[in-house]
C-alpha cells in the first residue's frame, strides 16, 4: 500500500479547471519530485492533497484512508504536513513560537521536539527568540520546514523550497531535505529547479497542462528526451 | 543625459525628508508638540497647573477604560479581519447586565474604603464571561456566516452596525432611556493624590483593575498557547490553518477575551460616570481612534493609543465644551495619520 495516492484528480479554482487528471503516489521513505513548466498546476496539486481545494473528480488517500475533503487540522493529525511556497512563516512570532504553532494540536510539552528541530537547523537555535519576519529568505525557509516537522510527519510536502534563494542556500536546503529523508520521512516536493530536484529524488513526475505526462526514477527522467522536450530544454 | 544627473540626488533627498517625516519619532514629536501647545494655551488662558494635572489624571483613568475596549477591537480585527462597530455596545451591554445582576443581589456595605459593595465585584466576575459568550454567540449567528461566504469588509462592518443598533434597542426596551447609577446617594470616598489633585477611590480601583486586565492580556498573548495562536492567526490565517491550529477555537477565545474586556470596561465606565443606553456607542469613535492611532491589529499600539486619546479628551475640556472631548481626540488621530498613516506601531518605512 502506498503512503499517498492521488487517483484521477480533476480540480481547479471556481470555474477555472487547472488539473485535468493527475495520478501519483508516494511510497514510505521516498523522495518524490514534481517538475513541470509554470502554470502546469504543480502548486495546485499540493493544495489539493492538503485539502485546501476540493477534488471535482478522483480521490486522495493517505495511509489507506480517503482524505479528500478533510480539514487541515485532521490531515496533520494523520502525519501529513505542508510547507507552502510563500508566506510560510508567522512574521511577528519568534522562531520558537513558529515551531510551537506547528505542534499546536499536541497537548504535551514541546521542548524535546523543538530541540530536535534546532539540531537539524543549528542556525535557528541561535536565533530562537528572533521574530521570523526579520530573518533572511533561507532562514525563513528553515523556520517553515521546522514548523512542518514538529509533528514528526510521515510525509512532508514542500512547495518550491529553493525558490528565490541564493545558490549556496539552495545547496543547503537540498542537503537538509536529504537529511530529513534519511530519518525516514517521505518527501513530496514541487520544484522549478528540475535538475537539482530530480537528482535528489527517488522518483519524479513531469506535470504539464494539468496532467502528469511522464513518470519515472529521477535520474531516468533527467536523461529522457521527452522530458527535455516537455520541460527541461523545450 | 547630463542634464538628468541632479534628479536622483533630489529624489534621494525627497525620500530622506519623507522618511524622516513619516518616522515613528516624528509622530511622537507631533504628540509632544500638541502637549506643548496645550500647556502654553492653558497658561495663556489662566488654567491652573493643578487643574491641568487633575485633567491629565482623569485622562489616564479614561485611557484605562478605553484600553479595555480598544484591546478587544484590535484583537478581533487582527484575528478576524473585521471592524467590529458593535464593540462599544458590548460595553453598554456589560454595564447594564451588571445593573441587572446587582438589582437581584442583597445590597451590601461599601468595602475597602471604596464607593461600592461586594455586589459590584460579583457582577464584575459574572459579566465578563457573559459578555464574552454573547459576543461569540452573535459571531456565530451573524459574522461567521459572512466570513464563510467571504463577504466584503463593508458587509461585515454593516452587519456589526446592525448588531450595535440591536443591542442598544434592547437596552432601551428593558432599562429605559434615562440615566442610571449603580449606587445612588451613596458617599464616594475621595483621596488627595498630590497637592490639589483629588480623585475618588473608585477611580483608583478602575485604573488598577484596568491595568491588571491589561497585564493579564499581555500574559495571555505572550505566554499561553491560545494567545500565541491568536497572534499567529493575526499574522497569517492561511498558515494557521495549514499548521493544524483549530481556528474556530481560537475565534471563540478571541471573542471571549474581547467581550470580557468590553464588559469590564463598560462596568468601570458606568461606575465612574453613569449608565446610559448610548454610552458605549459614544465610546466607539474614541475606541477606533485609539486603535488606529496605535496601528490597527497591534495590541501594544492600542494601549498607547487609548491612553493618548484619553488624556487628549480630558485635557481638551479645559478649553472647549466637554461635549467636544471625543472630537478633540479624533482631531489628534487625524493629525497623527497625516504624518504617519500606518499609526504608531506600524511597520514599513
Amino acid at each position: 500500500m502506498s503512503l499517498l495516492t492521488v487517483e484521477g484528480v480533476v480540480s481547479g479554482y471556481g470555474e477555472m479547471q487547472v488539473l485535468r487528471g493527475v495520478d501519483l503516489r508516494v511510497e514510505d521513505g521516498e523522495i518524490v519530485s514534481i517538475v513541470g513548466p509554470n502554470g502546469a498546476g504543480k502548486s495546485t496539486v499540493m493544495k489539493l492533497i492538503f485539502g485546501l481545494i476540493k477534488p471535482w473528480e478522483g480521490r486522495v488517500t493517505f495511509a489507506g484512508e480517503d482524505i479528500s475533503g478533510m480539514a487541515p487540522e485532521q490531515i496533520v493529525r494523520r502525519g501529513l504536513c505542508y510547507v507552502p511556497q510563500v508566506d510560510n512563516v508567522f512574521p511577528t512570532l519568534t522562531v520558537e513560537e513558529n515551531l510551537e504553532m506547528g505542534a499546536y494540536i499536541l497537548d504535551e510539552p514541546l521542548k524535546a521536539r523543538k530541540e530536535r528541530i534546532f539540531e537539524l537547523f543549528p542556525r535557528l537555535a541561535e536565533r530562537r527568540n528572533q521574530r521570523a519576519g526579520k530573518m533572511s529568505g533561507g532562514e525563513r525557509q528553515m523556520v517553515a520546514m521546522g514548523r512542518a516537522l514538529m509533528l514528526d510527519p510521515k510525509l512532508l510536502m514542500l512547495d518550491e523550497p529553493s525558490a528565490g534563494l541564493a545558490p549556496l542556500l539552495v545547496d543547503l536546503i537540498f542537503e537538509k531535505v536529504a537529511e530529513i529523508n534519511e530519518t525516514g520521512v517521505a518527501v513530496l516536493m514541487v520544484e522549478q529547479n528540475a535538475k537539482r530536484s530530480l537528482e535528489l529524488a527517488h522518483r519524479g513526475y513531469v506535470l504539464a497542462t494539468g496532467k502528469n505526462q511522464v513518470e519515472g526514477p529521477g535520474a531516468q527522467l533527467l536523461g529522457d528526451p521527452e522530458v527535455a522536450r516537455l520541460y527541461l530544454g523545450g | 543625459m547630463v542634464g538628468a544627473r541632479p534628479l536622483p540626488r533630489s529624489r534621494a533627498l525627497r525620500r530622506a525628508v519623507s522618511s524622516v517625516l513619516g518616522s515613528r519619532w516624528s509622530l511622537v514629536g507631533l504628540l509632544a508638540l500638541i502637549a506643548l501647545v496645550i500647556v502654553l494655551a492653558s497658561s495663556a488662558q489662566g488654567v491652573s497647573g493643578t487643574r491641568m494635572l487633575g485633567l491629565v489624571v482623569r485622562g489616564v483613568l479614561l485611557g484605562g477604560v478605553l484600553a479595555l475596549g480598544a484591546l478587544g477591537v484590535t484583537l478581533v480585527h487582527g484575528v478576524l479581519k473585521m471592524a467590529n462597530f458593535a464593540h462599544g455596545d458590548y460595553m453598554t451591554l456589560g454595564a447594564y447586565l451588571a445593573l441587572a445582576i446587582m438589582s437581584v443581589l442583597p445590597p451590601g456595605r461599601s468595602v475597602f474604603g471604596l464607593g461600592f459593595g461586594y455586589e459590584f465585584l460579583v457582577a464584575l466576575v459574572l459579566v465578563m464571561p457573559l459578555v464574552g459568550l454573547v459576543a461569540y454567540g452573535l459571531d456565530r449567528v451573524t459574522f461567521r456566516r459572512l466570513r464563510q461566504r467571504r463577504s466584503a469588509p463593508v458587509m461585515m462592518a454593516m452587519a456589526a452596525l446592525g448588531v450595535a443598533f440591536g443591542i442598544r434597542s434592547i437596552v432601551y426596551m428593558v432599562f429605559g432611556a434615562d440615566f442610571a447609577f449603580y449606587y445612588q446617594g451613596r458617599p464616594r470616598p475621595v483621596v488627595e493624590l498630590f497637592s490639589g489633585v483629588r480623585v475618588r477611590t473608585d477611580q483608583l480601583f478602575i485604573l488598577a483593575f484596568s491595568l491588571a486586565l491589561i497585564v493579564l492580556v499581555y500574559l495571555l498573548l505572550e505566554r499561553s498557547k491560545v494567545g500565541k495562536a491568536m497572534r499567529a492567526m493575526a499574522d497569517n490565517p492561511d498558515l494557521a490553518r495549514i499548521s493544524g491550529i483549530p481556528t474556530e477555537r481560537v475565534v471563540f477565545w478571541t471573542w471571549m477575551v474581547g467581550g470580557a474586556l468590553a464588559g469590564a470596561g463598560g462596568m468601570l465606565y458606568g461606575l465612574d460616570v453613569q449608565l446610559r443606553p448610548e454610552m458605549g456607542w459614544w465610546l466607539l469613535l474614541p475606541l477606533f481612534a485609539s486603535v488606529i492611532l496605535g496601528t490597527i491589529g497591534n495590541v501594544y499600539g492600542a494601549l498607547l493609543g487609548a491612553f493618548t486619546i484619553g488624556i487628549v479628551w480630558q485635557v481638551s475640556t479645559a478649553f472647549v465644551n466637554p461635549a467636544y472631548g471625543p472630537a478633540a481626540a479624533f482631531v489628534v488621530m487625524i493629525l497623527a495619520l497625516l504624518v504617519r498613516p500606518q499609526g504608531l506601531m506600524g511597520g514599513g518605512r
